[in-house]
């Protein structure tokens, strides 16, 4: 089988997974893109292996240690989700923006004017 | 003989001053004890360690202090007569001093602080005589110029006493600056700081420059002695407590620079230019100075002036090559200059005031400060020069060489040739000093008829108007029976001792002259007739135009040219005060000036002190307009982007990767194309 079958399919399967995580609004479907690409990487190691002919094998291993690190992975980000999920009731991931640094609430930080009153001490 | 002795007389009084700013606040009954003993202690060994000294001895000795890239800077001590005769005087004034001030100031809050820094002062002055080495003389002379600067500005409530002692420090660093140079290049040229050494090159014609280094000397000297260009400190200076003026500001400080120029002598031999320039800057100083002194009416000012006009005397023997003659009136000035601060001092204490017109209208005040009234004129015969008091020898002695000088055959005492000396140098010290010693009897009669004899005025409203006289800061008892309490009394008997009879030691050449450099200190015939008899003149004119004042007081018309208005006073009801002033009839047209200073003060300002706040202003606006402007707006810019930054954050993970995304995508592309 010529390469390019599966490296094709590899690549698509990645862009599929990019978008989705890129686009989805579920976080679910969210994790589940990421194993799409992982699952792109892996196809790839698969098939480079089969085409170099390594004796060693040593894309095949990688794959094994790929797909349990995705398990590994999936099951916490599986278990974040659920907890985001109990906590807020919804799993959508625009609407899970508490980390962010909004503009508006610049003016509780900093005392209001900051700039002006160090311009008022320079010129008294 | 022990090297201990002498190392210890400068180091006790330091260790007091350190003892006495350690223990003050916790345990101030410590204070008076450990102000006076140490410094007495001091005395008793500056005296011992000159009597086993004896005459026409040196002792040298030097420890390597610091190795330095050209010559090495050591501890060195250079002991001769002198140094001796010298430290018993500083030894004396400053015991009297510590002693005087237990009582002048009683019940001052910050006295452990004061009494440390005389002690301080003590022993700088003590390093200062004792020092062999330029540069440890120099650390000396700048501890005693900070002293001053501190005890000047004791009062520092009042205004008056922040720009003193400003002045006075900023007019002596001013000085001091050019001395700095004029020790390097002395030292350079010499091969060596040690005084020794230096007077050795000196002898040889080793010396590159004599006149570059003798002339950058005397700016120093000009400062802390109060010289003719930078003499305006020492009458501002007054505003410090009265026994520190007494120390510091008439015996021994502001002699520093004579006894300095008096150890180089044989460099200022070098050359006649700096002779010159030093005989014309005492010229000015003591005419100037005594004519200054005549239209004062602060007591502290009269004397201040006074002290000026007699560090120009000094000078002029200097100049002459006699540095006998200054050495001598330098003690016996100390000794009578001293004894009449702290006469004043007790009578300000009473009168409340520093205003000689104002003591004039306190009825019976020499009744009330007998032993200050005598002492001080004791004191005032010995500033005349009338015999038999010191005054008359030492300042015959400068007039003598003096004459000398003018004569072509300088009193130089084998330190150089008597041709070393210009003749014009000779001329100028002589005419100036017969003339100052003419105003010096005319102002020192007037400050004593005023001040203690102005007939009492009828009905004058005296004691109320005491919150309004001039400038007296000290705390005192309005108790009369007070007003001289012992330990104020005594120190002022003690210094009459020598006011009275230090002048015989200059008489018998195995007395004096002996512990010096074995010149004659006894006035010659001419010189002390012509002295004499001018002060004499000076005495009896003063009395004349005081006495024609007073009686036109008396009338009840007094002519406003005569009897004049004490300005100070404004503000008071008795601003009306009519003072039988002496002074005003003498001086005449220049009574004015004179009153001010001759406006040096005002030239000054207009010359210095105005260019330099308008240049600082300059660099306010540079500082807080332009620079500040820069630090202001890097930080106002961080502040902007820091606000555009944060839209970018919005929380939303996918936002973020698809930004990261793109910038692995572009990443790639740059890469790979």
């Amino acid at each position: 089988m010529h390469l390019v079958y599966p490296a094709v399919l590899a690549a698509l399967l990645f862009a599929v997974g990019v978008y989705g995580v890129l686009a989805r609004r579920n976080a679910v479907l969210v994790l589940m893109s990421v194993e799409l690409m992982l699952n792109a990487v892996n196809l790839n190691l698969v098939a480079f292996d089969a085409w170099l002919r390594d004796s060693l094998h040593a894309g095949q291993a990688l794959t094994l240690f790929t797909i349990t690190v995705a398990a590994a992975e999936v099951g916490l980000g599986l278990a974040i989700v659920l907890l985001l999920f109990r906590a807020r009731g919804t799993a959508d991931i625009d609407r899970a923006t508490a980390l962010g640094d909004p503009a508006e609430s610049l003016a509780t930080e900093e005392p209001p004017n900051g700039a002006e009153a160090l311009k008022g001490q320079a010129a008294a | 003989m022990n090297l201990a002795l002498p190392a210890l007389v400068p180091a006790l009084p330091a260790f007091g001053a350190a003892a006495t700013l350690a223990t003050g606040k916790k345990a101030p009954g410590l204070a008076r004890p450990l102000a006076i003993v140490p410094v007495a202690v001091s005395a008793v060994l500056a005296l011992v360690v000159a009597l086993q000294l004896g005459t026409g001895q040196t002792l040298d000795a030097a420890t390597r202090l610091t190795p330095t890239g050209g010559p090495d800077i050591a501890l060195a001590l250079h002991l001769d007569g002198f140094s001796s005769l010298i430290s018993v005087l500083v030894g004396l004034v400053a015991t009297c001093v510590q002693v005087y001030s237990t009582a002048y100031l009683k019940q001052d809050p910050r006295y452990p602080s004061y009494a440390a820094l005389v002690s301080l002062f003590t022993a700088a002055m003590f390093l200062v005589v004792y020092s062999g080495d330029l540069i440890v003389l120099l650390v000396g002379w700048e501890v005693m110029g900070l002293c001053s600067y501190f005890l000047i500005g004791h009062h520092w409530e009042t205004a008056d006493a922040r720009s003193a002692s400003l002045k006075a420090f900023l007019v002596t660093k001013l000085g001091d600056v050019p001395f700095l140079f004029g020790i390097f290049l002395l030292g350079a040229d010499a091969g060596s700081f040690r005084i020794p050494d230096v007077l050795a090159a000196a002898g040889e014609g080793r010396l590159g420059h004599p006149t570059l280094i003798a002339l950058l000397l005397l700016a120093g000297v000009a400062g802390k002695s109060a010289q003719f260009p930078l003499h305006t400190w020492l009458p501002d200076a007054m505003a410090g407590p009265t026994p520190v003026s007494a120390l510091i500001h008439a015996a021994t400080m502001v002699a520093a620079g004579i006894y300095l120029v008096a150890r180089l002598l044989p460099v200022f031999l070098l050359s006649g230019a700096a002779l010159v320039v030093l005989a014309v800057m005492a010229a000015v100083t003591m005419i100037g100075s005594a004519l200054c002194a005549l239209a004062q009416d602060d007591l502290k000012r009269v004397l201040a002036y006074s002290t000026v006009g007699q560090l120009g005397y000094m000078a002029g023997a200097l100049a002459t090559g006699d540095r006998e003659a200054s050495v001598f009136h330098l003690v016996s000035h100390g000794a009578f200059k001293a004894l009449l601060f702290l006469a004043a001092g007790v009578v300000i204490h009473a009168a409340h005031t520093n205003s000689i017109s104002a003591m004039s209208r306190i009825p019976g005040l020499r009744k009330r400060v007998p032993d200050a009234y005598w002492t001080m004129g004791i004191a005032l015969f010995a500033l005349v020069g009338l015999p038999p008091f010191s005054g008359f020898f030492s300042k015959e002695a400068v007039l003598t060489a003096a004459e000398h000088a003018a004569n072509g055959e300088a009193l130089t005492n084998s330190l150089g040739p008597a041709s070393a000396v210009p003749q014009a140098a000779g001329w100028i010290v002589l005419i100036s000093a017969a003339l100052t010693a003419l105003l010096t009897a005319a102002y020192a009669t007037r400050l004593f008829l005023v001040a203690f004899h102005s007939p009492a005025v009828a009905g004058a409203a005296v004691a109320d108007h005491e919150a309004d006289a001039p400038y007296s800061p000290e705390l005192d008892e309005a108790d009369p029976a007070t007003a001289e309490p012992p330990a104020m009394r005594w120190p002022l008997w003690v210094l009459a001792v020598p006011t009275m009879g230090f002048g015989i030691a200059g008489l018998r050449s195995d007395w004096l002259p002996a512990l010096l450099d074995g010149g004659s200190l006894r006035p010659s015939g001419v010189t002390a007739v012509t002295g004499t008899g001018l002060a004499v003149v000076g005495v009896l004119a003063a009395y004349g135009a005081w006495r024609s004042a007073t009686a036109r007081l008396g009338t009840g018309r007094p002519a406003p040219a005569a009897a004049g208005r004490v300005p100070e006073q404004a503000g008071a009801p008795a601003a009306e005060v009519i003072v039988a002033d002496p002074g005003r009839t003498l001086l005449g047209p220049l009574f004015g000036p004179a009153r001010h200073g001759f406006g040096v003060d005002r030239l000054y300002h207009a010359l210095f002190v105005r260019p330099v706040a308008a240049a600082a202003r300059l660099v306010r606006f540079l500082d807080r307009e332009v620079v500040e402007g820069y630090v202001q707006g890097s930080g106002i810019g961080a502040n902007l982007l820091g606000r555009a930054v944060r839209l970018a954050q919005t929380g939303n993970a996918q936002t973020y990767l698809s930004a990261l995304l793109a910038g692995v995508v572009l990443l790639a592309v740059l890469v790979a194309v």
